[in-house]
C-alpha cells in the first residue's frame, strides 16, 4: 500500500497545466474546477442550510410546544413547514451528498478530478442560484409559498396561498433540477470513464455504486419535478388548464407528476445514505462488507421499484380499486432489498471486532432507527390502514425517521469518518460521542411521540391542535429543542477539526486497516490538493478482503 | 477507462459563473415580469445579454481548446456522455407532457364526463376529446388538423434528418463540400419549420380560436408543439455554429464531438416531432 503513495508523492508533471496549487484568494472559491474545492463548497453550503431548515423546524416545534397560538400566524407557520421541507431537501441533503461524491468518487476510484470539472463548478453555483431565490421569497409581500412543499393545485395557485412567491419557487425548482442533472450526469461520466484500469467496476466501493445508481433517479426525475412545476405557472399565468377542471384538466394529475418525481425523490437521499454506511461498518466492524454483490442488486432493485409505487402517497385521492391494490403490493415488495441491505449490514457486523468511534456509533443507530422508519413505511403501504395515517403526524414521524436518524445521521457520519482524512487533524472523540448519545436520545424524543399524535388523528402542517395531542406535542418538541442545540456541537466539530482538532496528527489510513477497504486511505493525509495524477496500480476492495 | 496523464482537467472556469449568474438573472427578471414589477423585463433581458454572453464565451473557448489537440480520447468520451445523458433528461422532460396528454384524453376527461361527476355537477358536458372542459374555456375552437403544415412540417423535419447525416458522411468522407452543403440544408429546413410552425400558430389564434387557453386541448397543444418548436429552434442554431466551424476548417473524421452532439440533438428533436405528429395531430 505504501508503494502507491510514495509513487503518488514523487510524480510530477510537465504537462500543459503548470499551475498545482489552488488560486489565492475568494476568488479561488468562486472559479474552482477542483473536485475537492467544489465538494468542500457543497459541503459547506449543505451545512449552512442545514441550520437554515433547522431554524425553520425550530419555529414549528416552539408553535406547536403548547396548543393555540403562540409566535406566529397560521399563514406563516404554514410557510416554515413548506420552506423547512425544500431548504432540508433540496439545499441540505441533497447537496450534502453531492459534495461527498465529489470528494470522494474521485479518490475510491483512483481518478485524478470529476470528469466534466467546469460543468461541476456551474451544478454548485446554480444550486445556490436556486436556493437563493427560493429562500428570498422570504422576504416578499404575501410571504414564502405555504402550500407544503408538495405544491399542490388547486391550493398552490389561490392568490392567499402563494402570493408573489409562485413564480420564484417554479424557476427555483428549474435552477435546482439544472444543478443535480448536472451534477448526476458528472458523476455517471467519472464513474464510467475516469475509474483506474485495474478497477472493475465489481470491484467499486459500495458508496460508489449506490451514487451511481442515484445518478440514474437523479437524471430521470428532476425533468419531471420541472415539468410539473412549469404546468403550475403556466395554469397560474398563462390561462392553460392542466390541473382545473373547469377547462377540462384534473387536479390529480400534478399529484401523479409530482410523486411519480417524488417517490425516486426520497430514495435520491437514502441510497448514498446506505452508501455512507456500508463504508463504515466493515471498517469499524474489522471484516469485509458481508454480501457485496447483493448489497448492489438490492439498491438497483430498490431504484427500479422507486419508479412503480409513486401513486402510494396517494391512497386517499380517489383512485380506482385495482390502482390501490397494484400500489399497495408494489410498495410492499420494496421491504425485501430493503431487509436484503439491513440483514447484510448485521452480517458484517456479526463476530467482527468491533470498536465504537463517533462514525460507527452514528451507523448503529442509523441501522437501527432506519429499520424502525421502514416498518411504518410498511404500515401505511397497506391502503386501508393508511386511509387512517394519511395526512396525520404518523406520517411525518416516518418519514422523519426515514430522513433524520438516516440521511442526517449518515451524513454526519461521513464527515467524523472523512474529515481526518481531508484535512489531517483528528476530531475530538470525546465530543463526537457526546454529540451522537444527544443526538440519537434526542431524535426520538423528538419523532417518536409523533407515531402517537398520528394515530390519534392529529393532522400535519397545522399551527394548532385540540387539547388531548397537547402532551405527546409539548414531549416532542422538548425533543426537537434538545436536537436543535446539539447539532451545534457538530458545527462547532466540523470548525475545530478544520482548524487543528486534537492536535493528534492522523496516520494515512486514519482508521485501523481502513486501507485494506479503499483506495482513499492510500492517499497521504491530509489529502493533497491533486491526487492520483498516475492511477493507482492495486486496488483494495472488499473481495480481496473477502478472500483472506 | 482514463490515462490519468492525458487526460485534460481545467483548473479556473469563469464561465459557469458567469452563465450561473445570467441564468439567474433572467429567471428573478421573469419572476418579476409575471408579478407585475417594472423592472421584471429589464431584468430579463440583462439575464438574457450575459447568458448569451456565456454561451459565446464558453463554446468559443471549448472549440479552440478542441482543435489545439487538448482533449483525449478519453475527454471525447465523457463528452459524449454528458451529451447522451442530457438527451435522456430531455425525453424524460417531454414524457412529462406526453404523459399529460395521454393520462388526460384516456383517463380524467373521461371521469369527468361520466358517472356521478356528471350527474351532479354538470350534466350537459359531452367527454369527448378534443375538448375545453365543462366550463368551455376559451370559447369555441376548432383543432388542429394533421394534413395541412404539420404534414409538410413532418416532411420537412424528416428531411433534414437525412440531409444532417449526410453531411456526416461527407465530415467522414473528408468531403468538405457535403458536410457544409448538408449543414446548410440542414439548418435551413430546421429555420423554415419553425417559420411554419409560426404561421399555424398565427392561424390558430386568429381563425380558429385556438390558444393556450382552450381549455385542456389547448394546454396540452401548445405545451407540446411549443416546447418542441422551442427545441428545434435550439438545435438549430447548434447546427449553425456547427456549420459556421466546419466552414472554418474544423473537425476531423476522427475527432467532430461537436458535429455528433449536434447530429443527436437533431434526430431526438426528429423522433419527438414524430411522436407529436401521431398522438397531437393525428389521433
Amino acid at each position: 500500500m505504501s508503494a502507491v503513495t510514495a509513487e503518488h508523492d514523487d510524480h510530477h508533471h510537465a504537462d500543459e497545466h503548470h499551475d498545482h496549487g489552488p488560486a489565492k484568494g475568494l476568488l479561488r472559491w468562486i472559479i474552482t474546477t477542483n473536485h475537492k474545492d467544489i465538494g468542500t463548497l457543497y459541503l459547506l453550503f449543505a451545512l449552512a442550510m442545514f441550520f437554515v431548515g433547522g431554524s425553520m423546524a425550530m419555529v414549528i416545534r416552539a408553535e406547536l410546544f403548547e396548543p393555540g397560538l403562540q409566535f406566529v400566524d397560521p399563514a406563516f407557520f404554514n410557510s416554515m413547514t413548506t420552506m423547512h421541507a425544500l431548504v432540508m431537501v433540496f439545499g441540505a441533503v441533497m447537496p450534502a451528498f453531492v459534495g461527498l461524491a465529489n470528494w470522494q468518487i474521485p479518490l475510491m476510484i483512483g481518478a485524478k478530478d470529476m470528469a466534466l470539472p467546469r460543468m461541476n463548478n456551474m451544478s454548485f453555483w446554480l444550486l445556490v442560484a436556486g436556493i437563493l431565490l427560493l429562500v428570498s421569497t422570504l422576504l416578499m409581500e404575501g410571504g414564502a409559498p405555504n402550500s407544503g412543499w408538495t405544491l399542490y393545485p388547486p391550493l398552490v395557485l389561490q392568490p392567499i396561498t402563494v402570493g408573489k412567491s409562485l413564480p420564484f419557487a417554479v424557476f427555483s425548482v428549474h435552477l435546482l433540477g439544472i444543478s443535480s442533472i448536472m451534477g448526476a450526469i458528472n458523476i455517471i461520466a467519472t464513474i464510467f470513464n475516469m475509474r483506474a484500469p485495474s478497477m472493475k467496476m465489481a470491484d467499486m466501493p459500495l458508496f460508489v455504486w449506490t451514487w451511481l445508481i442515484t445518478a440514474f433517479l437523479l437524471i430521470a426525475v428532476m425533468p419531471v419535478f420541472a415539468g410539473a412545476v412549469t404546468m403550475l405557472l403556466t395554469d397560474k399565468f398563462f390561462h392553460t388548464s392542466f390541473f382545473n377542471a373547469a377547462g377540462g384538466g384534473d387536479p390529480v394529475l400534478y399529484e401523479h407528476i409530482f410523486w411519480f418525481f417524488g417517490h425516486p425523490e426520497v430514495y435520491i437521499m437514502i441510497l448514498p445514505t446506505f452508501g455512507v454506511a456500508s463504508t463504515i461498518i466493515p471498517i469499524f466492524a474489522r471484516k469485509p462488507l458481508f454480501g457485496y454483490a447483493s448489497m448492489v442488486w438490492a439498491t438497483s432493485a430498490i431504484a427500479f421499484l422507486s419508479f412503480i409505487v409513486w401513486a402510494h402517497h396517494m391512497f386517499t385521492v380517489g383512485m380506482p380499486l385495482a390502482g390501490e391494490l397494484y400500489f399497495m403490493y408494489a410498495t410492499m415488495i420494496i421491504a425485501v432489498p430493503t431487509g436484503v441491505k439491513v440483514f447484510n449490514w448485521t452480517a458484517t457486523m456479526w463476530k467482527g471486532a468491533m470498536t465504537f468511534e463517533t462514525p460507527m456509533l452514528f451507523s448503529i443507530a442509523f441501522v437501527v432507527l432506519f429499520t424502525m422508519g421502514g416498518f411504518t413505511g410498511l404500515m401505511m403501504a397497506i391502503a386501508p390502514s393508511d386511509f387512517q395515517y394519511h395526512d396525520t403526524y404518523f406520517i411525518v414521524a416516518h418519514f422523519h425517521y426515514t430522513l433524520v436518524p438516516a440521511s442526517i445521521f449518515m451524513l454526519m457520519a461521513a464527515g467524523y469518518l472523512w474529515l481526518p482524512k481531508w484535512t489531517g487533524h483528528m476530531y475530538n472523540e470525546k465530543i463526537g460521542q457526546l454529540h451522537f448519545w444527544l443526538s440519537a436520545i434526542s431524535v426520538n424524543i423528538l419523532f417518536f411521540p409523533q407515531h402517537f399524535l398520528g394515530l390519534a388523528g392529529m393532522p400535519r402542517r397545522i399551527p394548532d391542535y385540540a387539547v388531548q395531542f397537547a402532551d405527546w406535542n409539548m414531549i416532542s418538541s422538548i425533543g426537537g429543542f434538545i436536537f436543535g442545540l446539539s447539532q451545534l456541537l457538530f458545527l462547532y466539530i466540523v470548525i475545530d477539526t478544520i482548524k487543528g482538532g486534537t492536535g493528534e496528527k492522523v496516520t494515512d489510513e486514519v482508521w485501523e486497516d481502513a486501507s485494506k477497504h479503499s483506495l482513499e486511505w492510500t492517499l497521504p493525509s491530509p489529502v493533497p490538493y491533486h491526487t492520483w495524477e498516475t492511477p493507482p496500480t492495486f486496488v483494495p476492495t472488499e473481495h480481496v478482503l473477502d478472500s483472506h | 477507462m482514463s490515462t490519468n496523464t492525458a487526460y485534460y482537467i481545467p483548473h479556473k472556469a469563469t464561465w459557469p459563473v458567469i452563465g450561473t449568474l445570467g441564468l439567474v438573472t433572467m429567471l428573478a427578471g421573469f419572476a418579476n415580469y409575471l408579478n407585475g414589477s417594472s423592472i421584471g423585463s429589464m431584468l430579463m433581458i440583462v439575464g438574457l445579454l450575459i447568458f448569451i454572453t456565456m454561451l459565446v464565451g464558453w463554446f468559443t473557448l471549448q472549440a479552440k481548446e478542441s482543435e489545439s489537440g487538448m482533449y483525449s480520447h478519453e475527454v471525447g468520451i465523457s463528452y459524449r456522455m454528458g451529451m447522451m445523458w442530457f438527451i435522456f433528461s430531455e425525453i424524460v422532460f417531454f414524457a412529462v407532457f406526453f404523459g399529460t396528454l395521454w393520462y388526460t384524453r384516456n383517463l380524467s376527461v373521461h371521469w369527468l364526463g361520466s358517472g356521478a361527476t356528471k350527474e351532479l355537477l354538470h350534466s350537459a358536458y359531452e367527454a369527448t376529446w378534443p375538448t375545453n372542459g365543462p366550463a368551455a374555456l376559451g370559447g369555441k375552437f376548432e383543432p388542429m388538423s394533421a394534413w395541412g403544415l404539420p404534414f409538410l412540417n413532418t416532411l420537412i423535419l424528416l428531411t433534414s434528418g437525412v440531409t444532417c447525416t449526410w453531411a456526416h458522411h461527407g465530415l467522414l468522407a473528408k468531403n468538405r463540400d457535403q458536410l457544409i452543403k448538408g449543414l446548410i440544408a440542414t439548418v435551413a429546413l430546421g429555420f423554415l419549420f419553425v417559420i411554419f410552425q409560426a404561421i399555424e400558430y398565427h392561424e390558430a389564434y386568429t381563425d380558429m380560436g385556438l390558444t393556450l387557453g382552450s381549455g385542456v386541448y389547448g394546454s396540452t397543444f401548445f405545451m407540446l408543439t411549443g416546447f418542441h418548436g422551442f427545441h428545434v429552434c435550439v438545435g438549430a442554431i447548434i447546427l449553425s455554429v456547427v456549420l459556421f466551424r466546419s466552414w472554418k476548417g474544423h473537425f476531423q473524421p476522427e475527432n467532430h464531438f461537436a458535429f455528433e452532439a449536434a447530429a443527436w440533438y437533431w434526430h431526438f428533436v426528429d423522433v419527438v416531432w414524430l411522436g407529436l405528429f401521431v398522438f397531437v395531430y393525428l389521433m
